[in-house]
């Protein structure tokens, strides 16, 4: 479905991506994991043509034609969130499906973020951050990708709302047959949400592992000790739970 | 009446003002705005251009004015087309010129200043360009862009008052004419019309910029119906001119020349036809606007004709004088020297009668002697005129000190002692009114100016002959009365009024 090669990226002569393969196949769900500055923001932009690439290819199957129309078939959760201030929530979702001439369910949309049906005629200034980010995703979805990018898509969530969206957009991704990419800070999210972990370090992919092979990871000590913490919450919280 | 004007002028130029900065300004968004979207995209390339309409900007309005008047006279005789150099269209260019800046400088900031991040998602959503200007940066950039507009109207609005310098009728006519003839009213009108019209089109358009940045539909809908009502009164208007054709009567900017365009119309009117005016001409521009056929008929003067035009240093008698003029005027340029009106405005040293008694000075070898210690106040164009340089060189003048003023300050100046001496015209009325003396000019350094009625190449002998009561028929005690009665303070008349005094002094009725 989505596939790179050998994916150089520089910006002022310094190496943001430096050599990146990867191969996303059509359903899977892939989280991205990394520090700040590690490149998973580059990399997103990189599928999807947003950034431009200094060396390799990105291939992606069953899209043709210009940037544009290749972007507006492809889902993107903006990291800022990026929503339009001149147009109401109802506005922003249906922008993109409004591109290609066609319109958008809007109601449906805001169910499936779980947000209420009446912020439809809201500015995005009239909304909480939360609120806004789920927007953001309702907008990414609403036409009806195959393809959807996502860029810290529930960073200013409270955990329940979190962990509550999290199921949903799993579960929609599984039923619908989506491809997903998830960037995302929390180790445990990408964890119990994602097919694939893959963790970015200073441009290249340090590790590329299913969920429960990551969480016995044993090698890089950095990637160890970001296994570490994770593990130690979880028996934290298991000794509790007795 | 209101201030002496009547509402049916104020109307016209009301209307001929709005129509002239409507213009002006559509003209300077229909081409700053797209230069604005080009220039915020193409941030280097458009240096040269930002640079461009920056400097077009410290050019000053009436310089600017003046400017397009030559190019497009160059214009129309390097392409043989039928460009008017004079009027509407070089006032349009010249105020769209002026418009541009703020609208392309706040176009450009505009777009410029949208939130990077907002950029990013518009193409991030897959929008192209073009989508992205239309739904994203346009109206996220309206306010300010709205804002660049509005002081680009307002400036525009005030400027074109200037466009009456070359022959395009505004709310300026009102100013300069009632500068001209100390008509204060007649100025507070001007300005005042001036300034009504600018705040009336800043809060329309402060209305629909409110109700963008409020999203409120309702509001920059009023707004902008009002606008356009009032766009359409202004083409709609009278002004717009029909098939028929219209005289145009040239007027240079003094009393006595709007008196005699307004004689001039009179005349034209009996006989039949429609005319326009064109008053306060640069004395260079309006031989070139006659030549060029932009104006159809003017009164100038032999001496000025002699030396500007045919740009000759040697001063004959009158006669000699005058039927050179007429075969040279005819040869180079097509035009026809109908005849003299009958009196000279010649250039004449004057002082107050007293104080040419107590310094025992007649002539201007007299003052000569006496000039270092005289203070000299000249018109605005005197000492750069070639008339000067030859009465310099015929006697030698030296004053203490020598300044140029408008001729209505210039009389002040000799009134209230700041000046000894002054540069007066020979049908001034104020030389009688104010007991002044003419000083001779025992060397004829000074060349004769006789008043000369110029008809434009291509002029129908209709035309010569309904004006052929106006040669010779003017002396020049009736020409200074009727000046006088313009530029007194008390009892003032207006030009129009002076106008129909003179026609009645006309020597041909009297016989
Ligand atoms: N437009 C740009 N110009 C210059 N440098 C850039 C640009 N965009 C990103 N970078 C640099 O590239 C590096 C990777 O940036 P990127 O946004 O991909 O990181 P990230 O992994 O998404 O970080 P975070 O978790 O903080 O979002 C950073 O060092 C960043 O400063
Ligand atoms: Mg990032």
């Amino acid at each position: 479905m989505i596939e790179l090669a050998r994916v150089s990226k520089r910006y002022q002569g310094r190496a943001v991506l430096d050599g990146v393969s990867l191969r996303i196949g059509e359903g899977e769900f892939v989280a991205l994991v990394g520090q700040s500055g590690a490149g998973k923001t580059t990399l997103l932009k990189a599928i999807n043509r947003l950034a431009e690439i200094d060396e390799g290819s990105v291939t992606i199957a069953d899209i043709e034609g210009s940037p544009a129309e290749l972007r507006r078939r492809i889902g993107y959760v903006f990291q800022g969130i990026g929503l339009f201030p001149h147009m109401t929530v109802a506005e922003n979702i249906a922008l993109v499906p409004k591109l290609g001439g066609g319109e958008a369910r809007v109601g449906e949309l805001l169910d499936l973020v779980a947000l209420p049906r009446d912020l439809a005629g809201r500015y995005p200034a009239q909304l909480s951050g939360g609120q806004q980010q789920r927007v953001g995703v309702a907008r990414a979805l609403a036409a009806e990708p195959k393809i959807v990018l996502m860029d810290e898509p529930f960073g200013a969530l409270d955990p329940v709302t979190r962990a509550e969206l999290g199921q949903a957009y799993r579960a929609l991704h599984t039923r619908m047959g989506l491809t997903t990419v998830m960037v995302t800070h929390d180790l445990a999210e990408a964890l119990l949400l994602a097919d694939r972990v893959v963790v970015l370090a200073g441009g290249r992919i340090a590790a590329d592992l299913p969920p429960k092979d990551l969480f016995h990871f044993e090698g890089d000590p950095a990637i160890a000790a970001m296994i570490a913490t994770v593990r130690a919450q979880a028996g934290r919280l298991e000794e509790l739970a007795r | 009446m209101i201030w002496g004007v009547s509402i049916a002028e104020l109307a016209r130029l009301m209307q001929a003002h709005l129509l002239l900065s409507a213009c002006a300004v559509l003209a300077a968004c229909a081409l700053g705005l797209p230069a604005a979207v080009w220039a915020a995209h193409h941030r280097r390339a458009s240096a040269p251009l930002m640079g461009a309409i920056s400097l077009a900007q410290t050019i000053p309005g009436l310089a600017l004015l003046a400017l397009f008047y030559p190019l497009l006279l160059l214009l129309a005789r390097t392409t043989g087309w039928a460009i008017p150099a004079l009027g509407f269209l070089p006032a349009c260019l010249a105020l769209t010129v002026y418009a541009l800046l703020p609208i392309v400088r706040n176009g450009v900031a505009a777009i410029r200043g949208i939130d990077p991040a907002l950029r990013e998602a518009a193409d991030g959503l897959g929008m192209t360009a073009a989508q992205r200007l239309r739904l994203v940066e346009l109206p996220l950039g309206a306010p300010v862009i709205l804002a660049g507009i509005r002081t680009a109207t307002v400036w525009t609005v005030g400027t074109a008052t200037l466009a009456t310098t070359i022959g395009q009728p505004s709310l300026g006519d009102l100013i300069f004419s009632g500068l001209q003839t100390e008509d204060w009213q007649r100025v507070l009108a001007g300005c005042v019309a001036a300034a009504v019209l600018a705040l009336v089109a800043d809060a329309l358009l402060a209305l629909v910029e409110s109700g963008l940045a409020r999203r409120s539909r309702l509001r920059w809908g009023a707004g902008l119906a009002l606008l356009v009502a009032a766009a359409a009164l202004a083409f709609a208007g009278p002004g717009v001119s029909t098939g028929q054709r219209t005289i145009v009567v040239g007027a240079k900017n003094f009393s006595e020349q709007y008196i005699l365009a307004r004689l001039i119309e009179d005349r034209l009117h009996r006989a039949g036809y429609r005319t326009e005016r064109r008053d306060n001409l640069g004395s260079a521009i309006a031989y070139r606007a006659l030549a060029a056929g932009d104006i159809d008929v003017y009164v100038d003067y032999s001496g000025t004709l002699w030396a500007n035009v045919l740009q000759r240093k040697d001063n004959p008698p009158a006669p000699a004088m005058l039927s050179v003029l007429r075969s040279e005027l005819a040869k180079r340029d097509g035009v026809t020297l109908a005849g003299s009106l009958g009196f000279e405005n010649a250039y004449a040293f004057a002082m107050k009668r007293s104080r040419a008694e107590s310094l025992h000075i007649n002539s201007l070898a007299d003052l000569a002697a006496k000039a270092p210690q005289l203070k000299l106040a000249s018109d605005l164009e005197f000492l750069s005129r070639p008339e000067w340089q030859a009465v310099d060189r015929a006697y030698g003048l030296r004053f203490a000190d020598k300044r140029s003023y408008s001729p209505t300050f210039m009389y002040r100046a000799l009134e209230d002692g700041s000046a000894d001496v002054i540069s007066a015209f020979s049908s001034d009325g104020r030389i009688s009114a104010q007991d002044l003396v003419t000083l001779t000019d025992p060397r004829h350094a000074l060349p004769s100016y006789d008043a000369v009625l110029l008809l434009a190449p291509k002029g129908d002998a209709k035309l010569a002959g309904a004006l052929k009561p106006l040669l010779g028929g003017i002396g020049i005690d009736a020409m200074r009365q009727a000046n006088w009665m313009v530029d007194r303070d008390k009892d003032k008349r207006t030009p129009a009024q002076a106008a129909k005094w003179l026609d009645g002094k006309l020597k041909y009725t009297a016989e």
